[in-house]
């Protein structure tokens, strides 16, 4: 996060600009990107900042860890996906029931999951990422096993369908930058503020009257129903969906993307996801070997950046301009 | 105010506190003092909630509160502070005594990630709530540092601070002058006093007897888990119970 | 026939048990001296039997010189990681050294698949695959190699652990390590040896069951995760209660897939892990005192 800023209406009129300013960016991408196939990428970005953000706000704010999102991920396509197939129905409606649905279900898992801490919080949130996974391989006539599912329909909205890569994007965008500045201002409110309370000191905030147990388990509810919708918007996008999306690997990834990004930075969760998207792609060929860049990059990052790059390169530059100029800092 | 009656604690076969009662009054501050090992901190663990004892009960304004969870706690109007004082140190000075508002604002997650009307005028009350506590605790020019890079003596202060903005009927603090040099203490007895003036009721458990012995106007001593006395400090001074077990001669 | 199915699927699941032992225990040397879940602890179980598999068939070396090989190796492989990734981290908090440790697993799991491809690749059995007729039930010789071979480890585990004056510090820094420190026990030097430790017997673990279910860059994270599953089950004891998880998880994973569905026997292990993690965080025998925190 930037330096605290006195007034609390001038640090509003800040945030506020810089989300103009960056959402104005992202409208105007298409223009500079042409072409089907950045179009796509750009789209994954825009999914994948969803989750990150998602992620972001259980490990960055409140400090508790997943390494099951892609399980939600995954239920929110697949709840989307199998309503809108087998049930035919409206995807503007599946996508809101799978998120109630996904996000009620995070709620009850929620209560002995976060009663866990540390490794054992990892552990157990591992293990219920691979469970679902496993359920999406194994009920075949539900969800077409390892071999997917596919026919989802796309979104249509007053006629027009968004099934082109310039439509997707600005449909992926739409929800994205909804859910950034849900997230932002989430962030900066009273709720925001005890989770981190709940983060730094979880006995100081209960005495403060923060009920930290239930604040985790809704925080854990929200982050599972944004990964859910990011989930059904994944699923009427491709059209197409299959297990190998939703597995560990996918839980690492994001959990990379938030790392490297700055716990506790909705922007640098854009960055990371954005950094991580584009990564394989540029890295084109070496396709295969992209985990060992992820490997690397977490140790790397938590080694020398706990900060993450949104913290961590302005302190570099910092370091840099003090090295060279030398005296502006006492 | 505050009642506790018959508060037993048990850890694995060690009797911590042994059939301890007492009573706070309203509006005084009230000194809980003993050798180190008298448990002291452990009658305020189950005072605040931290931990349940083992038999016993706590009576806040005539209501049970045995078993209470802190947060609950807090809602009755009962706070405390921490003897290492425990801050939230990636928040901003500021922002940890809002923190302290919470049971004093209401809006919900949806609500505030909505940003609903109400929750703009409510983050304005907040917001101007915790700096009048700033100023209350001299500590206003701090408000944008971050919590975690205060000195120890200021750390406090913004404790105090903080849980004042609780709007507290009744304060418990765990040595509150442990690590604060002699002009700091003596910063912190004038604030305690001005503390009860709000009309809000302190109880303290301290090590430093000049502080007590300044401020209390009542102190109940505790040694090897039992109440040993309880009076006012200029009784308590002469209490020979109390200076045999101060001074070890008992044996 | 019946009588004989299950028997047969409590023998296999036993030597699969057997190896989730050895590596949760390898998991529980590692906490107890440290404080950390070493979530790359599977990586040397697939490094374990990958090395084996390369001396063999590069170096040309026989058998009994290639397991020890791939064994210093793998160890070696634990020293450089805990050098390189446990010992510098300047904030080791609990989400800090989970995400370090996944870093380090995904690494290794990279190189390996750099090193040896995707392919899946076998080692011939320790003596030939005969196979032998217990009751209605038939099994291999290389799952009695397993059990075999376990059991050894284990005794020389107890008598390290009990007898030895460095398995002794170890223990005393698993009770407390503060103290352990101030009675002048070198901790960094203990959180060294659990790595050593427990990297030799990861790639133990794997080198003997190789063999069986043939091996692979990527067979590390499954098995990584059961013996973890072994060790809660246990307790997160580096003795016998963790080797009865082990046991207990394979003989249920057997049966589970023989008798119910194949499918979802991975499932197994994650719905008692997330059981006992829920209702027992203590493990199925300890005593409730101790806190997962």
């Amino acid at each position: 996060m930037a330096k605290p800023i006195r007034s609390g209406s001038d640090a509003m009129k800040r945030d506020f600009l810089l989300f103009i300013g960056f959402s104005v960016l992202v409208m105007l991408a298409p223009q500079y990107f042409r072409g089907g196939y950045m179009m796509n990428v750009l789209v994954f970005v825009g999914i994948n900042t969803m989750l990150a953000i998602a992620l972001n706000l259980l490990l960055g704010y409140a400090g508790q860890i997943s390494l099951g999102h892609a399980g939600f991920f995954g239920l929110g396509a697949y709840l989307s996906g199998i309503m809108t197939t087998t049930f035919s129905l409206n995807p503007w409606l599946a996508m809101p029931l799978a998120a109630v649905a996904v996000g009620s279900l995070a709620f009850l898992i929620g209560f002995p999951v976060l009663k866990l801490k540390g490794h054992y919080l990892a552990m157990a949130t591992l293990g219920l990422g691979i469970i679902f996974f496993i359920i999406f391989n194994e009920t075949y006539e539900w969800t077409g096993g390892p071999s997917g599912l596919s026919g989802i329909p796309y979104l249509e909205l007053g006629g027009i369908s968004f099934n082109s890569d310039v439509k997707s994007y600005y449909l992926i965008w739409g929800f994205t930058l909804a859910v950034m500045l849900f997230a932002l201002n989430l962030a900066s409110s009273r709720v925001g503020r005890a989770l981190r309370a709940v983060h730094d000191s979880e006995v100081a905030a209960q005495v403060l009257g923060v009920n930290a147990r239930l604040l985790k388990v809704q925080i854990f509810a929200l982050s599972a129903l944004l990964s859910s919708i990011a989930g059904s918007l994944y699923a009427h996008t491709m059209t197409f969906i299959s297990p190998t999306s939703f597995g560990f690997n996918f839980s690492i990834e994001l959990l990379t993307m938030v790392v490297i990004g700055g716990l506790g930075s909705i922007y640098g969760s854009f960055l990371g996801a954005a950094l991580l998207t584009l990564l394989p792609e540029i890295l084109r060929g070496a396709n295969d070997y992209d985990i060992i860049i992820y490997g690397g990059l977490l140790m790397v990052m938590v080694m020398y950046m706990p900060g993450g790059l949104v913290r961590g390169i302005p302190a570099l530059f910092r370091k840099l301009a003090g090295r060279k100029g030398g005296v502006d800092h006492a | 105010m505050l009642e506790v009656s018959g508060i037993t604690q048990i850890f694995g076969g060690v009797t911590a506190l042994d059939n301890v009662s007492f009573s706070i009054a309203k509006g005084n501050i009230t000194g809980v003092i003993g050798p180190n090992g008298a448990g002291k901190t452990t009658l305020f663990n189950i005072i605040t909630g931290i931990y349940s004892q083992t038999a016993g009960t706590v009576t806040l304004e005539g209501k049970n509160v045995s078993g209470f969870p802190p947060e609950r706690l807090a809602r009755l109007a009962m706070v405390r502070t921490f003897q290492n004082i425990e801050l939230f140190g990636g928040m901003t000075v500021l922002e940890n005594v809002m923190v302290g508002m919470h049971t004093r604002s209401s809006s919900g997650l949806l609500a505030c990630a909505l940003k609903m009307p109400w929750t703009i005028s409510e983050e304005r009350r907040i917001r101007d709530g915790a700096m009048k506590w700033l100023e209350f605790t001299g500590i206003v020019d701090l408000a944008d540092h971050l919590a975690g890079s205060l000195p120890f003596g200021k750390g406090r202060l913004l404790e105090i601070a903080r849980a004042l903005a609780v709007e507290p009927r009744i304060v418990l603090m765990d040595e509150p002058a442990a690590g604060l040099n002699s002009q700091e203490t003596l910063g912190l007895a004038q604030l305690i006093k001005r503390i009860r003036d709000l009309g809000i009721t302190v109880v303290l458990v301290e090590h430093d007897m000049e502080l007590v012995m300044d401020i209390c106007d009542r102190i109940v001593v505790l040694n090897l888990g039992r109440k040993l006395a309880e009076g006012t400090p200029r009784e308590i001074q002469e209490s020979p119970e109390v200076i045999s077990a101060y001074l070890g001669d008992d044996d | 026939m019946q009588f004989d199915q299950i028997l047969q699927y409590t023998l296999s699941g036993l030597s699969t048990g057997a190896i989730y032992a050895l590596i949760g225990i390898g998991f529980s040397i590692i906490y107890n001296a440290t404080g950390i879940i070493n979530f790359a602890q599977g990586e040397f179980v697939m490094l374990g039997g990958l090395l084996t598999m390369s001396c063999l068939t590069v170096l040309k070396l026989p058998l009994w010189a290639a397991i020890p090989c791939a064994i210093a190796v793998s160890t070696l492989v634990g020293i450089l990681f805990e050098r390189l990734a446990i010992r510098p981290l300047r904030q080791p908090t609990p989400i800090n050294l989970v995400i370090i440790t996944i870093g380090g697993s995904i690494l290794l799991r990279g190189l390996a698949m750099l090193v040896w491809g995707k392919d899946t690749h076998s080692v011939p059995p320790f003596s030939g695959d005969a196979p032998i007729a217990i009751g209605g039930a038939t099994i291999l010789p290389q799952h009695l190699w397993i059990l075999a071979i376990t059991l050894i480890i284990i005794f020389i585990n107890k008598i390290y652990f009990y007898h030895t004056i460095s398995g002794k510090a170890m223990r005393a820094c698993s009770y407390n390590r503060r103290a352990a420190g101030l009675v002048g026990i070198d901790v960094k030097r203990m959180v060294l040896f659990s790595f050593i430790i427990s990297s030799a017997m990861g790639a133990v673990a794997g080198i003997i069951v190789a063999p069986l279910t043939m091996t692979a860059y990527d067979v590390g994270v499954m098995l990584g995760l059961k013996g973890f599953c072994a060790a809660i089950i246990g307790g997160m004891s580096s003795g016998l209660s963790t080797v009865i998880g082990g046991l207990i998880l394979g003989v249920l994973e057997s049966l589970g897939a023989g008798l119910i569905s194949s499918g979802y026997k991975d499932a197994i292990a994650f719905i008692i892990l997330l059981l006992i993690l829920f209702f027992r965080p203590q493990g199925l025998f300890g005593k409730a005192d101790s806190e997962r925190v």
